[in-house]
């Protein structure tokens, strides 16, 4: 089975394979941020750095012990799930600005810490031999952007999903309605880091070599611009943001330098003119459903009454 | 016992205090209305039961239980429903998903229960919830509306939703900040039957309100607040002919 | 030794103070975070350099170009990036402000590239003076000197003027302040004039006390700048000054304990101990929420 995925995956040109990795990877990262940002409206500006814990968590792993991936990716996102809900436990209870750049803080902190431990080799950056896996990397990071995909999706139409949007919305009002902020925004961060810490270590795998320097602030924002882009809250938006800006690089090679300059400009001009990002705003899965002429998703049961 | 007892319930900001050592008793299923000048406290008290503020001094009692300075999010699931003065509602949100996140604490799925959407016992719980979502909405009459955004509604519908999404707590007690604040004439009828439609169902009712004919014609009992201190307290008759109270409001060219 | 650690404490602390008072002043009164204060630092230390270098002016005619260009561009930002979302949620501000950071970040790499850039050495001739066992430098004289002047400047003005009292009284309660005829949006342009030049004059003494001026000195001193205003109170322009200082001399202290590599975490601890402990900080005051 192994040998017809790799056979597959070599036959693809590896430079695509490349940029769609790299897709792959941006989605798990921006569909983490937007459950935290997007649903939950707790802004968040250390995402990376919580990447950065996945990722060398993972390589440590792979380095240290001989765990097959795919328990290894599971305890590295968990691992970070923890240190996301450690970290979160005390910050969340702010409200937006402090907790963004307290979200800021903690990430340059956990920069600062990795880039002194022995354990992850400081400034030198830490080589990651391959991972230990029958499937192909390209494969693996797939499926875990379609399971993401489908977790965030479900999060979305829950009861879970609601109290977040709420908290979003009105944090008293919610509070009205019995929604315990505190328990609900961390678990928002857990699932929000889990999926960075999963994204991180599909990235140290993948890549071959990290370094802490690479998750800094501008990283962050990297993914944050993934989010607003597709729109805030959004499924579909994050994944078409992630798919845009993970791939624009390589398009627009030529003008690399001006990349950062465009994302500056780019969050300024969607905040004031498209808040809502390409697709926010819609609920896409209702959208589809009108289309085919049948019931939105929050359908009635058994055909009580019609619109 | 009364459903809801206040005690000497004080409460200061810096110098100033807000509330002044009120005593009330709201009785199960009866309507109380507390009014009073602007700035007399009204919307305080409201927020002192809630919890959303802590009373500097005295007692708030729920069913026995006290509940001065609790958690909001935990004294609302004890069965107290509110609506607020100036409409909060979620607004890009659907109508039904705002009766859905009033009837929040009526279930339980969490984290792991929003992942495992279609295991059965996951999605009998939605569609329970769902289903009394739209009974909440059935009984303020909104349910055609019920994918709207609750943005797009009317300020009347608004004022109505408000309504069903704390209905949807299946509250014991229900805190209604000025219901009728900024409808028409016969908005404020259907509204009178509509609370008083609550009040038939085992509900009790304590709300706010500027409306004389309004709060006179719909209420049990009234209490007066004047500069956070209360003035009054009985039956509608009864305050009505109160010379502090019309001193303090009714005299001053209020609409009868 | 002790003496000569608060010296430098205080000279450093005197920069973040200035750049302190920006984040309060504008915090006071919009609640907005300006993330792209730090930004602005930085603009006005390579004007500064420029200014030096190229018209070979001296230091405090640098010090006033780089002030009056950098009051012209916090105004233009505020009326681009944050006016136009004064009605919208605080996170598309946050957003926004963050945006227009990396715009200004990005184009000071792509105009100056990314080597710290030094003054000239003739720009400002130092001297060092005994002080008992320590020595302070004629710079460090002269940034303490001028921070001093720019802060007393401040209070005059907020104080003392038919302006500043505008400020005081929107920053009070905006929309009251609106009522009785105050030009709100007047008021927040000066606001936002008056944080730039004085994140400005900080930026330009940052750049020759430590003789380097590159694109990305921005972020770090505006997010340790930030900590110093929430640290000494966010709203409070003492507070600002207050913290600045104190976050100088801890600074200080702490990599002559040791801790040098660790020197950029020490802000950060401190702002995330405050807003854990003491939301308010030292001499801020607390917001009752209305609902």
């Amino acid at each position: 089975m192994g040998s017809i995925l790799h056979d597959f995956t070599g036959s693809i040109d590896p430079y695509l394979l490349q940029i769609l990795v790299n897709i792959g990877i941006a989605i798990i990262l921006a569909l983490g941020l937007n459950v935290i940002t997007g649903l939950t409206g707790q802004l968040s500006l250390g995402h990376a750095a919580f990447m950065s814990v996945g990722a060398f968590a993972s390589a440590l792993l792979t380095i240290k012990t001989g765990l097959p991936f795919s328990l290894n990716l599971l305890v590295a996102g968990s691992f970070t799930a923890l240190v996301g809900m450690l970290i979160g436990y005390p910050i969340l209870r702010l409200t937006g600005d402090y907790l963004a750049i307290c979200t800021l803080g903690f990430a340059e902190i956990v920069k600062v810490i990795f880039l002194n431990l022995d354990v992850t080799n400081k400034a030198l950056g830490l080589t990651v031999p391959p991972a230990k896996t029958v499937i192909p990397m390209p494969i693996f990071v797939w499926i875990w952007a379609i399971i993401a995909i489908i977790a965030v999706t479900f999060v979305q139409n829950s009861r879970f999903g609601r109290a977040l949007k709420a908290i979003r919305e009105d944090e008293i009002a919610a509070e009205s309605m019995g929604i315990n902020l505190t328990r609900y925004k961390l678990n928002s961060f857990a699932l929000g880091t889990f999926l960075a810490g999963i994204g991180g270590a599909l990235y140290a795998h993948f890549l071959g070599y990290i370094n802490p320097s690479d998750f800094g602030f501008l990283k962050s924002v990297d993914i944050l611009s993934m989010v607003v882009l597709g729109g805030l809250g959004s499924v579909p938006g994050a994944v078409i943001g992630a798919s845009v800006l993970a791939a624009a690089p390589e398009f627009l090679r030529f003008m690399s330098q001006y990349r950062m300059l465009v994302y500056g400009a780019l969050l300024v001009f969607l905040m004031v003119f498209r808040p809502n990002g390409l697709l926010g705003g819609v609920n896409f899965v209702d959208f589809v459903l009108r289309k085919l002429g049948k019931k939105p998703y929050l359908s009635l049961r058994n055909g009580q009454e019609g619109e | 016992m009364a459903l809801l007892e206040l005690n000497d319930v004080t409460i200061r900001f810096g110098g100033l205090t807000a509330v002044d050592k009120v005593n009330l008793e709201v009785e199960e299923g009866t309507i109380l209305a507390l009014i009073g000048p602007n700035g007399a406290g009204k919307s305080t008290m409201f927020n002192l039961v809630t919890g959303i503020y802590a009373p500097t001094e005295g007692k708030i009692t729920f069913k026995g239980e006290s509940i001065g300075g609790g958690e909001p999010y935990r004294i609302a699931a004890k069965g107290i429903g509110r609506t607020f003065q100036n409409i909060r509602l979620f607004s890009p949100l659907s109508v039904l998903e705002n009766v859905l996140i009033g009837a929040h604490t009526r279930g339980t799925a969490g984290l792991p229960g929003a992942i495992c959407k279609y295991f059965p016992w996951v999605r009998r719980e939605e569609g329970e919830l769902h289903e009394w979502a739209i009974q909440c909405l059935k009984q303020v009459d909104l349910v055609h509306r019920a994918y709207e955004p609750a943005s797009s509604l009317p300020y009347g519908e608004q004022r109505r939703l408000e309504i069903a999404r704390a209905l949807a707590i299946k509250p014991h007690l229900l805190l209604l900040d000025e219901p009728a604040a900024g409808m028409n004439p016969q908005e404020k009828m259907s509204l009178m039957q509509m609370i008083r439609g609550i009040r038939a169902t085992g509900l009790t009712v304590f709300l706010v309100e500027h409306d004389m004919k309004f709060v006179m014609g719909l209420s049990d009992r009234i209490a007066v607040l004047d500069y956070g201190v209360k003035i009054a307290d009985g039956t509608p008759l009864e305050v009505r002919n109160n010379e502090r109270v019309i001193e303090a409001y009714l005299g001053k060219g209020a609409v009868h | 030794m002790l003496l000569q650690q608060l010296i430098n404490g205080i000279a450093l602390g005197s920069t973040y103070a200035l750049i302190a008072l920006g984040y309060t002043m504008v915090y006071g009164i919009i609640t907005l975070i300006n993330f792209a204060h730090g930004e602005i630092f930085m603009v006005g230390a390579f004007v500064g350099l420029l200014a030096v270098s190229v018209l070979k002016l001296n230091i405090f005619l640098a010090m006033i170009v780089a002030m009056v260009a950098c009051m012209v561009i916090g105004v233009v930002i505020e009326l681009i990036a944050y006016r136009p979302l004064r009605k919208s949620s605080r996170l598309s501000a946050l957003i926004s402000a963050i945006g227009v950071s990396i715009f200004l970040s990005s184009l000071a790499l792509m105009v100056f590239g990314a080597d710290a850039k030094a003054f000239p050495s003739t720009a400002f001739p130092v001297r060092q003076i005994k002080i008992g066992e320590a020595e302070i430098s004629s710079l460090q004289l002269l940034i303490i000197g001028i921070s001093a002047l720019l802060m007393l400047g401040l209070e005059f003005i907020v104080k003392k003027t038919k302006i500043g009292k505008a400020m005081r009284a929107t920053s009070e309660d905006y929309n009251t302040a609106a009522l009785m005829g105050i030009n709100v949006n007047r008021v927040i342009s000066f606001t936002f004039a008056l944080g730039s030049a004085l994140a400005a004059a900080g930026g330009v003494l940052v750049g020759v006390l430590f003789n380097a001026v590159s694109f990305n000195m921005g972020l770090m001193a505006g997010l340790k700048a930030f900590a110093a205003a929430v640290l000494g109170g966010i709203g409070s322009i003492p507070g600002a000054m207050l913290g600045g200082l104190m976050l100088g001399v801890t600074e200080v202290l702490g990599v002559a304990a040791g801790f040098s590599s660790y020197r950029d975490a020490i802000a950060f601890a401190i702002l995330v101990l405050v807003l854990l402990v003491k939301p308010t900080g030292l001499l801020g005051r607390k917001i009752q929420k209305k609902v």
